[in-house]
């Protein structure tokens, strides 16, 4: 507004009246949407492709049966069986350190070289592609860094009713898979720890030190149970993309065809019927989804392109499991944290 | 403005014949600061402040926003701690003792040295598990014990009678009011002797702050408080002893029938008759 125009109702006039009024604004707000449709169309041709080719092979049989070397009697079970597997393993290797990294870093480490190196090398990390994730996990997990100079040792713990045999180095087992897509998921789980407990209200903190609680006491009794919802939420959807991964699997020695589940564990029930079973499973060889939809989509039958978008389908149904379950647990979070 | 508050201090004092004539003579200090310096890194907060704080009565801190009265409150049980790259200078003495000397048990001290905060912040969990929060934390065992602590903690604030049969549900049902006391009750389960305030009634309505206002009136016989206000009225209500801060420095400090009628210092008298503030 002009000083010099004091005239009244002066907001209301334009003072510069361009020749077409809006037109930038007009073809801006088009591009945005053009950009947003873009994203949204990919989706459904990608969708509507894969329900299309996918549609009249996706069966119960084909979730309950092995591959075949016959299209029409192959079967996700082993893929399927190895990557929640997988996905269990990473999970329990990964949560507990990256949530000890992260309540590290927010709570204990507060500033200081060592923060500033960890957080550097996070970042990287992060950063890092995941066949990179692969090579390491072969070197660290498969091999050992060929301590064991070619003579693989077994290590055997005997429990109340089970034997369990630990082949050194892991060779390229259900473990190795699983170790290494926990190494992938390690920085995202630190990161969403970090950012859940600096969710946490001041307030509480502050209440809970003036009550004459310790550090400790209230990282246990108010941080943790207030950020854990969100915790989970981020750790559920690391996951979700770590069970998409191919490559690192390949690097790690997933088998491309494979007629066992690990542990001989089919179903459910079998977990409870041969317990022993569970606890083979870890050293047992192993495959999973994504590895075999790679693998039927470079084998050269056409009808294998079909087995390979009912397999896409068995996937995203998976992904889509875990979403609802983040967005089921951070809505009950939103009910019932109320500060 | 000044009469307003001169009424109100004569309707007390009629109300309280048994109000002592000198207060200083009668008490001994409960909490002393001596020279105490604060800063929030290179910004110096307060400025060589010397302060006693006698046993069982009320000291209400006023003064214009960013005065430091809140960081002084906050130093006499070390909650400042907390917030990274602050640093103290002088000595904060309870009971005799400095509460800045090394060695000190800072848990220990924030048990006797209870708080109450602004707005209102009870824990996500029951009534119940709030008010033992303090206990717990400590140690506390024994789940009658705790029970009969808990229900007397609750009726020295005023709630047991609102909450009896609600000890289950969740805290954050509670109306506004009811949480600012079950804050107070929370943090008199922990037995503390001094209760700080931080204007504890500035988020509530007006019959929420003449319950809490009673309510300090009550516990002065058993706790020694210190409250910080914003309100003129309120200061004049229910302290006995009434402390002028004003960037960083104590101006004034004296019984409030004093500062309100007759302050010693121009500032104290332009700020508590509104003209600047």
């Amino acid at each position: 507004m002009s000083a010099a125009a004091p005239a009244p109702g002066i907001g209301l006039v334009r003072t510069q009246p361009s020749a077409r009024p809006g037109l930038v604004g007009q073809t801006f707000a088009g591009v945005c949407a053009i950009s947003a449709w873009l994203g949204l169309g990919v989706l459904i041709v990608l969708l509507v492709g894969v329900l299309w080719q996918g549609a009249g092979w996706l069966s119960w049989s084909f979730m309950t049966h092995y591959d075949s070397r016959h299209p029409e009697q192959a079967g996700v079970l082993a893929g399927l069986w190895g990557s929640l597997w997988l996905v269990f393993l990473a999970t329990i290797f990964a949560v507990p350190i990256g949530m000890g990294a992260g309540i590290f870093l927010e709570e204990y480490e507060k500033k200081g070289w060592l923060r500033t190196l960890i957080e550097i090398n996070l970042s990287n990390l992060a950063g890092v592609p995941s066949i990179v994730y692969g090579i390491l996990g072969m070197a660290v997990f498969v091999k050992m860094f060929g301590a064991f100079q070619g003579r693989p040792k077994v290590l055997e713990i005997g429990f109340a009713s089970a034997h369990l045999e630990i082949p050194l180095p892991f060779g390229r087992t259900l473990l190795s898979g699983g170790l290494t897509l926990g190494l992938l998921i390690l920085p995202m789980v630190i990161v969403v720890t970090r950012e859940a407990l600096r969710a946490v209200p001041a307030s509480l903190r502050q209440a809970s030190y003036a009550l004459g609680a310790t550090h400790w006491q209230t990282i246990r009794h108010q941080l943790l149970p207030a950020a854990i919802p969100g915790i989970i939420t981020g750790v559920i959807l690391s996951v979700s993309r770590a069970i998409g991964e191919t490559a690192p699997l390949l690097v790690v020695g997933a088998a491309v065809y494979l007629a066992n589940a690990p542990g001989g564990i089919e179903s459910p029930v079998d977990v409870i019927k041969h317990p022993g079973g569970a606890l083979e499973a870890p050293f047992d060889t192993f495959t999973a989804l994504p590895v075999l939809i790679f693998n039927w989509i470079s084998r050269p039958e056409k009808e294998y392109r079909h087995v390979a978008a009912a397999a896409i389908l068995v996937l995203l149904g998976l992904l889509q499991v875990f979403n609802i379950a983040a967005s089921v647990i951070r809505a009950r979070m939103q009910h019932k944290a109320r500060w | 403005m000044l009469n307003g508050l001169s009424t109100i201090i004569r309707d007390r004092a009629d109300a309280q014949a048994v109000l002592p004539s000198d207060l200083k003579a009668n008490m001994k200090p409960k909490l002393e600061a001596r020279n105490l310096s604060f800063f929030y890194g290179a910004t110096q907060a307060l400025f060589d402040v010397t302060l006693s704080i006698p046993e069982r009565s009320v000291t209400a801190l006023i003064g214009p926003s960013g005065c430091g009265k809140s960081t002084f409150l906050r130093t006499l049980n070390r909650m400042n701690d907390i917030i990274e790259g602050t640093r103290v200078s002088g000595h904060v003495l309870l009971e005799g003792t400095d509460i800045y000397e090394p060695g000190i048990d800072v848990v220990a001290l924030r048990k006797r040295v209870g708080m109450v905060f602004q707005k209102s912040t009870p824990f996500p969990k029951s009534v119940f598990e709030n008010v033992a929060y303090g206990p717990r934390v400590s140690g506390h065992r024994g789940s009658k014990a705790l029970a009969e602590l808990i229900e007397a903690s609750l009726r020295r604030a005023g709630l047991w009678d609102e909450v009896k049969d609600r000890l289950g549900d969740s805290a954050l049902e509670l109306s506004g009011g009811q949480q600012q006391r079950l804050c107070i009750a929370r943090a008199l389960a922990t037995n503390p002797d001094v209760l700080l305030m931080d204007e504890p009634a500035s988020a509530l309505d007006p019959a929420s702050t003449a319950r809490v206002e009673d309510l300090i009136f009550e516990l002065k016989q058993n706790y020694t408080i210190v409250i910080v206000t914003h309100n003129m009225q309120q200061a004049a209500r229910v302290s006995d002893r009434t402390a002028f801060f004003n960037h960083g420095h104590l101006i004034e400090v004296d019984a409030t029938p004093k500062i309100f009628t007759r302050p010693g210092q121009k500032q104290t008298e332009d700020y508590v008759t509104g003209r600047f503030g």
